[in-house]
Order: structure tokens, then C-alpha cells, then sequence
């Protein structure tokens, strides 16, 4: 699919600026050159389809469905795939939390959002096709939801409620009445030139992590020894997995920014059990989410709802490194 | 009457070019009007919005979760 593009930096790099493939500088640019403008287009693209998603995504009929239907369970998973369809802002998840367990939606199938709202969101899932292809995204967005959803179960099973703030009790305390609202009435070609407009936003935003992201990886692609991290790091010992996440918790790198790294340590040996689990604990959980989440939550219920995931994460690092 | 216009948004890029959007149109086409910025999500919560950025004028939440165009804002304003 991306042949033409190879040609294009093979041409670029060896011919126009004659840098030759023979040595680290050259194979560094033509792997920046093709990554780059492939994780763009990719990222446009998923970035648009997931824009029409959005839009006709129809959330206030989820949150009834939830409310209203006895599912058995499945509830946590359907709003484990619905934290994935939304697109990751994090100044909407809070408004979304609120709007959920203030709908009568039980906290654990609200944690099921939350979890899986940063975790599996467009621009890791672009990055990731990118990098890793389209088996190890699918792995990576599957593994996301299901952790989701158990996750949010587990959380469901502690009775957390009381660890709410003040002010989200009494919000659902009372039961408030819905805001007048008039929805506007937009045709499907009305909405694209806003839906590519907001794509455009969203690529032009993490443009500046994707290509420094590339060019670190690019860097260390060309520089680092195969099997670096093997010979020193030990690659794959049992402990990497809980040190990686447990690194990557309070991390706060964009997935934009991240994957071309974690790329780069895959291609030189380390397992992508435990890349996946440090890729997951870097965007899942994070000191900026924690801080949000301190306007609804207890810092003890942010400590229990981040251990849960995290010892999850170490979970599934571990199985992915068995499975894969 | 001068109309009262609300921009519920904690802070996000959106919810900043939503503020930008209904500035303009309000200057352009010389439309009496308020601009407020609600960024406190108690306030927020209040209006019972799950998706932000949110457009309420005078009280009638007319847009969720999306930066309007220009040419919206100005139907809905008139």
C-alpha cells in the first residue's frame, strides 16, 4: 500500500540529496522521511473516519440504553468500546463521567469509559498501524477494551460511590433536570467540511510529537545496535514488564509521540508484550488525568482506580508476552 | 434584546476556537450579545452537557460537542 511512498524516500534520500544507504545517516532520513508522511496520511485518515463516527454517534441514547436495560455485564463492555470510539479529550471525560454516573449508570461501568477513553483512542490506533501493523493494532485495541472491561467490573465490585467528591454526591442527590435543548438539524454534507476541519486540527495538533517522535526513533534506528536491549537490558526477563509499566505510569507522552519510540525498542529486541503494556500505562494513566480526575474523586479513589489499572496493565503485559 | 451567549468548555483547544468563532461573528455582523466563558465544570455540570464544548444562548444549549461554523452561529443567533 505504502510502496510508492518507499520509492519516494529511497529516490529523495539516495539520489537527491545523495546521502547513500550504505550508512546510518542515510538509512536514519529515508526511515523519517517514510514514516513520517505515512503516520500523516494514516492519521488524517482514521482521524476523519472517526470524526463521522462522533458525529453521528448518539450518546444520550447509549447512556439510557445502559441505564434502562438489564445486559447481564455486557454493560461494561459496551462502554468500554464506547470509551473507545470517543475521541480522547480529556476535557471531556469529566464531563462524560459526571453525565454517566448522573444518568444512573453504576461507577464500575463508568470506570469501563474512563479506562478505555484514553487508552484506545484514534491517534494510538493511527500510530500504531503505522508502526506496528495491523495484527498488533487490533491486538492492542482489543486487549485495551477488554481491560476496560474487567477493569471497570473489578472497580464496579469495591463500592466506591462514597469515595465521589462533595459536590458529584449532591449533583446526584438531586436529580436535575435536563437543560433546554434544541438540536440542530445538520445534513451529512453540511457536516463534513467541519468534520475535516476538526481532523486537520486534531493531525495539525500532534504534528510537532509525530515528528519528533520519528526523528528520536529514526535516530536510534540507525544508531542502536540490533539486539541492544537484549544484550543489556535484558529483554526479556519477567521483571521488565512491571518495571515498564511502573516507568511509564506518570509518564505523560502523547501517543503521537511515544509509539515511533517503542517501535524502535521492538526492532531491537524488546517483546511487544511489554512494549504494548509501557504504551498502554504512558497513555492510559497519567499525572494530568489524575489532577482532572481530582475535581470528581477522592485521591483515595484515584489511587485505587490507578492501582487497579496498573496491575491490570502488568496482567496483560505478561499474557501478551505469553500469547504472542 | 441584548442576548446572553454561554461557551461551557473546560479549557480545551475547542472549546477556545468556539470563543473565537462567536467573537467573530458577533463583531462582523454588529449582533447585541454577551459572550461568557464557563470553564468551571461544576457550573459545567449544571447544564447537564456531557460533551464539551457547548454553546447556550440565552439558556437553550443549541450545540454539543463540536466548534460550529460561522454561518451557523449566525442562524442560531438570529
Amino acid at each position: 500500500m505504502f510502496d510508492w511512498l518507499q520509492n519516494f524516500a529511497d529516490w529523495l534520500i539516495y539520489s537527491v540529496f545523495n546521502v547513500s544507504a550504505e550508512t546510518h545517516l542515510g538509512v536514519a532520513l529515508n526511515f523519517f522521511i517514510y514514516d513520517t508522511i505515512k503516520i500523516l496520511i494514516l492519521l488524517f485518515f482514521i482521524v476523519f473516519v472517526m470524526g463521522i463516527v462522533n458525529a453521528y454517534f448518539p450518546i444520550e441514547r447509549l447512556k439510557d440504553y445502559l441505564n434502562k436495560k438489564k445486559l447481564y455485564g455486557l454493560e461494561y463492555f459496551f462502554s468500554s468500546i464506547f470509551g473507545a470510539i470517543t475521541p480522547f479529550c480529556s476535557c471531556s471525560s469529566v464531563p462524560l463521567f459526571i453525565g454517566f454516573v448522573q444518568g444512573g449508570i453504576p461507577l464500575g461501568v463508568t470506570f469501563s469509559f474512563l479506562i478505555t477513553s484514553p487508552l484506545v483512542n484514534e491517534v494510538a490506533i493511527a500510530m500504531f498501524i503505522g508502526m506496528f501493523g495491523i495484527k498488533a493494532t487490533l491486538i492492542y485495541a482489543v486487549s485495551g477494551i477488554l481491560l476496560g472491561t474487567i477493569g471497570g467490573w473489578i472497580l464496579g465490585k469495591f463500592n466506591l460511590e462514597h469515595l465521589l467528591s462533595e459536590w458529584v454526591k449532591n449533583i446526584l442527590a438531586r436529580k436535575m433536570e435536563q437543560a433546554v435543548y434544541k438540536e440542530e438539524q445538520l445534513t451529512f454534507y453540511q457536516r463534513i467540511p467541519e468534520i475535516t476541519q476538526s481532523a486537520w486540527a486534531i493531525v495539525k495538533g500532534v504534528l510537532v510529537y509525530v515528528i519528533i517522535g520519528i526523528a528520536i526513533g529514526a535516530a536510534m534506528h540507525g544508531y542502536v545496535p540490533e539486539n541492544f536491549f537484549n544484550d543489556y537490558l535484558g529483554g526479556g526477563e519477567w521483571w521488565t514488564v512491571p518495571l515498564a509499566v511502573i516507568v511509564a505510569v506518570p509518564m505523560y507522552a502523547n501517543a503521537a509521540g511515544i509509539v515511533p519510540v517503542i517501535q524502535v525498542f521492538v526492532a531491537k529486541g524488546v517483546p511487544l508484550g511489554t512494549a504494548i503494556a509501557f504504551m498502554m500505562a504512558t497513555v492510559g494513566l497519567s499525572i494530568p488525568e489524575a489532577t482532572l480526575l481530582k475535581k470528581v474523586m477522592s485521591l483515595k479513589l484515584i489511587a485505587i482506580f490507578f492501582g487497579v489499572v496498573t496491575v491490570a496493565i502488568i496482567i496483560s503485559g505478561f499474557l501478551f508476552n505469553i500469547l504472542l | 434584546m441584548s442576548k446572553v451567549i454561554k461557551v461551557l468548555g473546560t479549557g480545551c483547544p475547542k472549546c477556545k476556537t468556539m470563543v473565537s468563532v462567536v467573537q467573530d461573528v458577533i463583531s462582523q455582523h454588529n449582533i447585541d450579545a454577551s459572550i461568557e466563558k464557563v470553564e468551571d465544570i461544576m457550573e459545567i455540570m449544571k447544564f447537564n452537557v456531557m460533551t464539551t464544548p457547548a454553546l447556550v444562548i440565552d439558556d437553550v444549549i443549541t450545540i454539543k460537542g463540536r466548534v460550529p461554523s460561522k454561518d451557523e452561529v449566525l442562524t442560531l443567533l438570529n
